[in-house]
């Protein structure tokens, strides 16, 4: 064990730096992904209710496996049949699609629960001030509805976290990946995947303490 | 009274809910400065007819005027007629994520009519007139019920409107605390404020009301003064109702 440690602590934590980059990508843009959709399926418009709706259950009906051997591979090539030769996706932009994807598809999903949480008074009152809807959501909605949404996107932040390790399969150089290399190189499976794996534990382990922390204080708050 | 302007025109409103329908054919002037008081049975339609008034709920059929627009038209700026309309629930509906004063600035900050200074002073103004200005930095958690529906009155008015609308205010309410709202509700009656109640203070309606509307199952059935509505009913259900609340 100490040999891996020694030998390959650069290669392992530079991986672990990816899947974090990987991650905090794939959050940011899933944040305004499942922000849009989700404001789609509270809205009235039933096409926009539609279109949301079908967003969600289509990105949670497919394994993320799946999606990123779409986005990788199928993507691309389907371009390329369109003229476009040069078109190409690296494993990190790819990667990143297909996380933010997944991701935005659960964090409409929760940010839409988080809204329906606020009593429908609150928009009323609103309203009946004379505040559009846009603004009645920005002012009084979201804020209230953001406090509930937080636990829930903290774990979705977690479970992001180690879906990264499912883009290994498309070739992006990120901690399971590296994991793969390692083990292959040196024979040692149980020693490799066990330093792999307390280096996600001790990332996620960090991540839900921080996570209470603001929990509480944002309780303290209210 | 008969050269009084006109604020709000309401001609044969129905509004239903899917197959229901609550409101069935209303029609009713209400004078400026006028206090007029819905009473009847739930469900007769009260709190619809009041949420149509702003639109809260989207008439099914007939117009309603309002301060000269019509707010049934679909082009009609609904924001800005609500600028003119106050409105307190039944519930409060206070913003938890605000002060009580940040409560009564928001609407005049955000629709751009005052600076954060101006909204400020106007905010203390009216948590003054509502006996509350010694709270305006708590968080509604931290007050009474009748409290926080005095704040909610100073917020209705802080766009000032020259009507208001009142869903049955003092129902969610402890009945030490109903006497504080309805003091601040005349008050504000005696200031000349165009009101449109839905209660059951029968007390209040008959103290403060210009007049009675007696609804039941979608329809006006009776109005007049109070003395005439609450002493002398001529309709059976009229009748019926007040002999249970009285």
């Amino acid at each position: 064990m100490l040999v891996i440690i020694e030998k390959y602590s650069a290669m392992l934590l530079g991986a672990l730096g990816k899947t974090i980059l990987l991650t905090l990508l794939s959050l940011i843009f899933a944040m305004v992904v499942g922000m849009i959709f989700a404001l789609m399926n509270v809205g009235k418009n039933r096409v926009f209710n539609f279109i949301g709706t079908l967003y969600v259950d289509a990105v949670r009906g497919v394994p993320l496996i799946v999606l990123a051997y779409f986005i990788f591979f199928g993507v691309p090539q389907g371009i390329k049949s369109l003229g476009f030769q040069d078109f190409r996706l690296t494993a990190l932009q790819a990667g990143t699609i297909a996380l933010a994807m997944n991701c935005g598809a659960y964090m409409a999903e929760i940010i839409r629960a988080g809204i329906e949480s606020v009593d429908k008074g609150q928009m009323e009152a609103s309203r009946s001030l004379g505040l559009s809807y846009g603004k009645s959501m920005r002012k009084v909605v979201l804020p209230q509805a953001i406090r509930t949404m937080i636990p829930s996107i903290i774990n979705q932040f977690i479970i992001t976290l180690k879906d990264t390790s499912i883009l290994s399969v498309i070739g992006f150089p990120e901690l399971t990946n590296i994991g793969k290399t390692i083990s292959g190189n040196t024979f040692k499976s149980l020693q490799t995947w066990a330093i792999v794996g307390i280096m996600y534990m001790i990332v996620i382990v960090t991540l839900s303490r921080v996570a209470k922390r603001i929990e509480r204080r944002m309780n303290r708050g209210r | 009274m008969a050269d009084k302007k006109i604020k709000v025109h309401v001609q044969n409103l129905k509004k239903s809910f899917g197959k229901l329908e609550v409101l069935k054919d209303i029609s009713m002037d209400i004078e400026e400065g006028e206090v007029v008081v819905l009473l009847g049975p739930s469900g007769s339609g009260k709190s619809t007819f009041l949420r149509c008034l702003n639109q809260l709920e989207t008439a099914t059929a007939g117009t309603i005027v309002v301060d000269g627009q019509d707010v049934t038209d679909k082009h009609t700026d609904i924001n800005k007629v609500r600028e003119n309309i106050g409105m307190v629930f039944q519930h409060f509906n206070l913003f938890p994520h605000k002060t009580v004063l940040g409560n009564i600035m928001l609407a005049p900050v955000e629709l751009k009519k005052m600076t954060k200074e101006q909204a400020a002073q106007t905010g203390m103004d009216l948590l003054k007139r509502v006996g509350m200005d010694a709270k305006a930095d708590t968080y509604p958690s931290q007050i009474s019920g009748g409290q926080k529906q005095r704040v909610a009155i100073a917020r209705a008015l802080a766009m000032n409107p020259d009507i208001m609308l009142f869903d049955e205010p003092t129902s969610a309410l402890d009945p030490e605390m109903v006497g504080e709202v309805l003091a601040v509700m005349k008050k504000l009656a005696a200031d000349g404020m165009t009101m449109v109640v839905v209660t059951h203070e029968m007390g209040f309606a008959r103290e403060v009301a210009d007049r009675i509307v007696f609804m039941d199952a979608g329809y006006i059935v009776e109005q007049g003064a109070p003395e005439e509505i609450i002493d002398h009913p001529k309709e059976e259900r009229t009748i019926d109702f007040l002999n249970k609340v009285l």
